[in-house]
């Protein structure tokens, strides 16, 4: 239709009275946009700011100044005026031998050898057994950064011996230190050896179980009425609270198979662990968690894979074996690789199953097979805020941020994969 | 095991159809076909959209079978074996009679291992890979075109290009009869040229049963034309089967003249 400028501007009143009408409507319509739009950026923003807060949360008790007591005064320990900082290896030992039984001793010597000991060693050996500083009192960052004055002032009045320290409770040492009664030598390398472990024998057992099932299922079953009954209940088993997967595996590993779960019948016999209780048990109860979400998210991968490359195998005579081998579990892959592991990123997570299997509450040696007790990072984390000296707290808030960029660094990990696996060809 | 050894016959006809009836579920598609496919020759199906001809294509080589509700009844005897028999492996019929379908499906591997995967897994050629790959490709109207880039993905080809390689592909394994299920639906006229031109280049080693729902296609490019189309219940029944010149020229059928002069379908 082509109209000249004049016609486009003579318009009579009908026509005047329609087009405001039309118009009247094109607004509201807009003006309805409008409302959804502000109604979904609100959900956004409630979404921000719940997370938000929760990592402020927990930065804010991971950082913070610290009023530090030392049982022993290091000014104390100076020998002809020497200070502990500046003393030879020799003095140390002498130090340390006048404050600690000589029980303690002998271990020390045992464990290594005084002649074997660097100077830096047995220093650290005062300062931990002897100086042994203890936190009494521990703020928040935020009370760190806008509150100093009164903290000054409190620690006056209320701890003229302590000393003030700023104090970040993740440190490298925090993950490389295990677990300890003094808050500032504990760690989380223990958690993370005992989460690692559980976490690669959830793996080793569920993976090949779920992807097989999965093959199964998508591959080979036929569509009848048990199969269907089947996947619905994989669907369900999915959603089954995790503490119940505890409650499976306590009767089940622990109790059923202790025999096996202990190590007893491999020969194993480790009086610290006598009944199942065991990172095997763990790792099994947390494989049993993840293989419903294995299996499924393996189905959906596979069943992505498009119908039109099985035929091109089957179309030059592959058997099924070979298509599903050659084709489809590659295809399928990235999927299933990206499932997995966020299926484990859920695994890591899992604190109650755990304890009721049976979680130590308390293990300083590190995890030497499937066999050792065990405590898990969030287990750990857990532990930690149920103790009822205020500084565990901050302790545990340092769990958490461990914990978090674990998860962070799997997940990115599936990010990677999907990406490098999808692009190859 | 039957021997299904392409060698071990060599009558007139490479497939023969015998009372042929094709089921998905309860419904009928294709009804009481009985037809024979002449060696070396191409025979092109034409028929309305639904009229079974996919399905009478996918039942020379039990492709169909990948679909659970599918049956068939009757004798489909390739080099005088009836392939349905018991004792015949749908594996060992589909490496025989290969296939090419109507979308491009290459494997997302490189070009050369869409070729050569094949070769290695399905037949026990003992010769050199490469030289099978390359024959393959030229007997596909395609090594020019990939020769120097044959480790890239089968993917990043054309379309056209992408069906030549899956031409490619079936040939690789020596099939004795070659099943084409609207090879050119989704290719440009140009693309579909080439692949016209590359069927007339292969029926001298290869039968070649082609579907089409090009009648000029049928027209230019086959021996043989088969008008299939639908009784009242939607089975699909074969109306005629003719010298593709006496099929366009001069039908016996009025449906068939009506269906080729464009009058319905
Ligand atoms: N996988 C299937 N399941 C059920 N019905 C099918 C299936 N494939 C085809 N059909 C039916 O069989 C009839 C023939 O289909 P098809 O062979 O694809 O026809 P054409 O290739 O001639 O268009 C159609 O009615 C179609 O709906
Ligand atoms: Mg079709």
């Amino acid at each position: 239709m082509s109209v000249t400028p004049d016609e486009a501007l003579s318009v009579s009143p009908a026509d005047a009275h329609e087009i405001s009408a039309e118009a009247a409507k094109l607004s509201r319509r807009h003006f309805v946009g409008k409302v959804w739009q502000v109604i979904f950026a609100s959900s956004t923003l409630v979404g921000i700011v719940a997370l938000t807060t929760l990592l402020l949360n927990i930065v804010n008790s991971a950082f913070g100044y610290v009023a530090v007591e030392n049982t022993v005064q290091p000014e104390h320990l100076a020998i002809n005026g020497v200070p502990i900082e500046r003393m030879p290896k020799e003095d140390l030992v002498a130090v340390l031998e006048s404050h600690v039984s000589a029980g303690l001793m002998r271990r020390f010597e045992n464990e290594i050898p005084w002649e074997e000991r660097t100077r830096e060693d047995v220093y650290n050996l005062v300062l931990e057994r002897v100086v042994d500083p203890k936190p009494v009192a521990q703020w928040s960052l935020y009370e760190s950064l806008f509150t100093v004055d009164a903290i000054r002032q409190e620690m006056v009045e209320r701890y003229p011996e302590a000393d003030l320290i700023f104090k970040s409770w993740v440190t490298p040492s925090f993950i490389t230190s295990p677990q300890s009664s003094n808050a500032f030598n504990a760690g989380v390398r223990t958690a993370i050896l005992g989460s690692l472990w559980t976490i690669s024998i959830a793996i080793i057992f569920s993976f090949p179980i779920g992807v097989g099932a999965a093959i199964y299922l998508q591959e080979y079953a036929k569509d009848n009425l048990i199969n269907r009954i089947i996947t619905l209940n994989i669907n369900n088993l999915a959603g089954v609270p995790s503490i119940i997967y505890g409650i499976l595996g306590l009767a089940l590993f622990v109790r059923l198979l202790g025999q096996v779960t202990s190590g007893a019948i491999f020969g194993y016999t480790d009086p610290m662990t006598a009944n199942g209780r065991t990172i095997l048990s763990a790792g099994l109860t947390l494989g049993l968690l993840i293989l419903p979400l294995i299996i499924i998210n393996a189905q959906e991968a596979i069943k992505a894979v498009p119908n039109s490359l099985r035929q091109a195998s089957y179309g030059i005579g592959a058997t099924r074996w070979q298509t599903i081998w050659h084709h489809v579990l590659p295809s399928a892959l990235p999927g299933i690789l990206t499932g997995t592991i966020l299926a484990i990123s859920r695994a890591i997570g899992e604190t109650a199953p755990l304890v009721v299997v049976g979680a130590s509450t308390f293990i300083t040696f590190d995890p030497d097979g499937p066999f050792s007790k065990f405590t898990t990072l969030p287990v750990q984390i857990y532990q930690w805020t149920a103790r009822p000296q205020d500084v565990f707290r901050n302790l545990a808030a340092g769990g958490i941020i461990v914990l978090l960029l674990m998860l962070l660094s799997m997940n990115a990990i599936a990010v990677l994969l999907r990406n490098r696996y999808s692009r190859r060809i | 095991m039957a021997s299904l050894n392409p060698e071990s016959s060599n009558g007139r006809y490479a497939i023969e159809a015998k009372d042929l009836n094709l089921y998905y579920g309860d419904f009928r598609a294709v009804k009481d076909t009985n037809m024979k496919f002449e060696r070396n020759k191409i025979t092109a199906i034409i028929g309305p959209s639904g009229c079974g001809k996919s399905t009478v294509l996918r039942a020379f080589n039990r492709m169909n079978e990948l679909i659970p509700i599918y049956h068939a009844t009757g004798e489909v005897i390739f080099n005088g074996t009836n392939i349905y028999n018991d004792d015949v492996d749908p594996v060992e019929v589909r490496r025989h009679i290969g296939m090419v379908f109507q979308k491009p499906n290459p494997f997302p591997k490189s070009i050369y291992e869409n070729v050569a995967w094949g070769v290695r897994k399905v037949t026990n050629y003992k010769g050199k890979l490469d030289d099978i790959v390359e024959q393959s490709l030229r007997q596909a109207a395609l090594w020019d075109e990939v020769k120097d880039i044959l480790d890239q993905s089968g993917l990043a080809l054309s379309g056209g290009q992408q069906q030549r390689l899956c031409i490619a592909r079936t040939l690789a394994v020596k099939p004795n009869v070659v099943l084409m299920d609207e090879p050119a639906s989704a290719l440009d006229p140009i693309a579909t040229l080439r692949i016209e031109e590359l069927i007339q280049e292969l029926k001298k080693d290869y039968t070649i049963i082609i579907v089409t729902h090009n009648m000029q296609q049928a027209a230019r490019a086959s021996d043989y034309t088969a008008f299939f189309n639908m009784d009242e219940d939607r089975a699909g029944f074969l109306v005629e089967y003719d010298r593709t010149t006496k099929m366009f020229t001069n039908p016996e059928k009025r449906l068939t003249e009506d269906y080729i002069s464009g009058r319905f379908g």
